[in-house]
């Protein structure tokens, strides 16, 4: 097992350089940069002065060297766009936001969603299955945003009294439920159809059968039995979907107003903050490359045969 | 006394199609450590018919519609399910045709084992691990220690079907249902599996309901001999009289289709018999079921309109047909004892 994580985040290196690479060309393409836009009146010299600075002269695989050595040093340069503030300072401090709001909406979607999926599945085709099953459909198929608008309309601003939360912001515990919430009812909804449908497989297998000729208790069957198997979808399923919601909230950012990096990323990539966009991208392809480690660990700790054939 | 004794079962299944009658109106009992043989080809009932011993069958779609399953002296059809839960596995234990999907492929040998210990036996954590180990070696799987913590993919086919029958005899059943045990193994296992299960039966001291649609697996295991037929018995006898004194056409057929020891081909050229298939088991006709594949049915007779009852052509031989081999032509065989 040990052997196996070493050789995963080993081989994680090459996929950085790659994604590294890729942004690089593709930022690349992009005409102009930062200090060529229309908008600004810059005098010829200083926008040579600058391009000279930030190395934009360079040939591109010397850019790229000096680019991947600086990630590998944890060092992710300076913003071009924003004076005297560098992509780490940045990062500091706006990615823990953007982190705990993919966290807890993970928690979320989680916590309420398998067991919302099982509880389905043991109930299947009951009144219970059907509200369940026809709230998560709703769930999934409205958009974030709709569902943090109605969240603000009804919990902040119609019965704010009652629930007293905020409109916006990311300071207080209350403050943080709605937005929460709107990121991870998606997800959540995905997550009770996964495992209801995971779940309802297992339960048809021939080793559950062999269960119930043991004279097993049926909670016993469930916990240990069904459960654990019908979860390996789901924790494959959860590494993307964790990577998603740490990096791919920018619009819950925007409604409730969290300074959390998806603004930074927005503004970097319509400005042509090339150090910024590189800075930002590189760090949440890590995170996503992180997640499904964890992702490949656990689906090892669950399913032994996969396990085996790994080490 | 017999130990178990199953009257009159009824087990349908309430399809969109329709109802199939599965098992439909079987009867038999077995007596305490003797062997019981249930043969008949895929699709008659035989599974059906365990499980609903079991208390194991799917409910929807599946409904016990009539009958009894007398177990000891209890009435295992009314039980409600928690009671059934403690028969299961501890009186009455079930090992299954598939040994490569029958265990959990998540959880080690020896978990499935102890958990079964614990479940139904009031033993510690130790005493269960060295339970376990004592039976993996019973059961002749060597290197039991080791073997303990393996999961079920490390085993072969036939390593697997052991630590099944491990697990089922672990809480001393008193019935052992063991439903086509050898079926999915290589046939060189096969052997060997059914005779660890003869020794576990005499040693255990066991009753055994054995299903296989082998007549071979019969010969070798069987005390008494149940063969079914679309959902019925067609017929039942001793072992040794039903193989000298075959009465009704469908066992014939099996019969003929038993390879001879002699015969170079080997097993591979089994049922070479028995042309057609058996009859829907929705709306089966109110005739003999198997009259459409009887080489002895003619248009004049009734056997297309007319179920033939299970009678009792000798003592302790059960058979239904209207041309039993022996009422053949006028003639009777005689029988010797
Ligand atoms: N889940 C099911 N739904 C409908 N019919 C079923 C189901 N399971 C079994 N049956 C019917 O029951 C009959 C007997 O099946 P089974 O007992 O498994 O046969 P076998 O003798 O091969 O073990 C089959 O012919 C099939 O039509
Ligand atoms: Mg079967």
């Amino acid at each position: 097992m040990t052997a196996f994580i070493v050789r995963r985040l080993f081989w994680t290196l090459p996929v950085i350089l790659i994604v590294i690479f890729f942004t690089f060309v593709l930022m690349r393409q992009i005409e102009g940069n930062p200090f060529r836009t229309s908008e600004r009146n810059v005098p010829e010299s200083i926008q040579q002065n600058l391009e000279e600075k930030f190395g934009l002269n360079d040939p591109w695989y010397v850019q790229y060297a000096k680019y991947v050595k600086g990630v590998f040093t944890l060092d992710l340069g300076p913003s071009l766009v924003l004076r005297g503030r560098d992509v780490n300072d940045i990062v500091r401090e706006h990615f823990p936001e953007s982190l705990e709001l993919g966290g807890l909406a993970m928690l979320f979607a989680l916590v309420v969603g398998i067991p919302l999926g099982m509880l389905s599945a043991l109930r299947a085709n009951s009144f219970l299955d059907y509200t369940a099953m026809f709230f998560s459909n709703v769930g999934f198929a409205i958009p974030s945003f709709l569902v943090a608008t109605l969240l603000i309309y009804f919990f902040a601003l119609q019965w704010g009294d009652v629930f007293g939360f905020p409109t916006s912001g990311w300071t207080t515990w209350q403050s943080k439920v709605l937005p929460s919430l709107a990121l991870g009812l998606g997800p959540m909804a995905y997550f009770a159809r996964l495992t209801r449908g995971t779940m309802l497989e297992t339960l048809q297998q021939d080793y559950i059968r062999t269960a119930k000729a043991k004279g097993l208790r049926w909670r016993r069957i469930v916990a240990v039995h069904a459960l654990r198997n019908s979860l390996i979808p789901v924790v494959t399923a959860a590494g993307p979907i964790l990577g998603f919601l740490i990096t791919g909230s920018f619009i819950i950012e925007q409604i409730f107003a969290i300074p959390g990096i998806g603004r930074y990323y927005v503004t970097a990539v319509t400005g042509r903050d090339y150090s910024v966009v590189m800075g930002l991208t590189v760090l949440l392809s890590i995170i996503v490359i992180l997640a499904n480690l964890v992702v490949d660990i656990l689906y090892g700790i669950l399913d032994p045969r996969t396990r085996e054939a790994r080490t | 006394m017999a130990a178990l004794e199953v009257r009159d079962l009824q087990t349908h299944f309430f399809t969109r199609e329709g109802v199939v009658r599965a098992v439909d109106g079987v009867s038999f009992s077995v007596d305490r450590g003797q062997t019981l043989g249930i043969v008949g080809e895929s699709g008659c009932g035989k599974s059906v018919t365990a499980l609903s011993i079991m208390g194991l069958i799917p409910k929807p779609p599946a409904k016990i519609v009539g009958g009894e399953v007398q177990w000891e002296g209890r009435e295992l059809t009314t039980l409600s399910e928690r009671q059934l839960e403690d028969v299961r596995g501890h009186e009455i234990a079930m090992i299954f045709q598939d040994p490569m999907t029958s265990l959990n492929p998540t959880l080690t040998i020896g978990t499935q084992i102890k958990e079964t210990l614990r479940r139904h036996l009031d033993i510690s954590k130790d005493a269960a691990r060295k339970r376990a180990i004592e039976l993996l070696d019973e059961v002749g799987i060597p290197k039991p220690e080791s073997r303990l913590d393996d999961y079920p993919h490390r085993l072969s086919g036939g390593m697997r079907q052991r630590a099944m029958i491990a697990i089922a005899i672990s809480c001393n059943p008193e019935l052992l249902i063991a439903d086509e045990p050898t079926t999915a193994l290589d046939v060189t296992v096969q052997a060997q599996v059914l005779d660890l299960l003869e020794e576990l039966q005499a040693s255990h001291e066991m009753a055994m309901i054995l299903i296989t649609h082998d007549m071979g697996v019969i010969a070798e295991s069987a005390d008494d001999v149940v063969v079914m037929y679309a959902g019925q018995i067609v017929e039942q006898a001793p072992v040794q009289e039903l193989f000298d004194h075959p009465e009704h056409p469908y066992t014939e057929a099996l019969l003929g289709a038993l390879p001879q020891i002699d015969d170079a081909s080997g097993r591979n050229q089994r049922l070479t018999a028995i042309r057609g298939r058996p009859p829907d088991l929705i709306d089966p006709p109110k005739a003999c079921r198997f009259a459409a594949r009887c080489p002895h049915a003619s248009s004049g007779d009734s056997c297309a309109t007319h179920m033939p009852e299970l009678r009792e052509i000798r003592p302790g031989h059960f058979v239904r047909s209207q041309h039993p081999a022996s009422e053949r032509a006028g003639k009777r065989v005689e029988v010797t004892a």
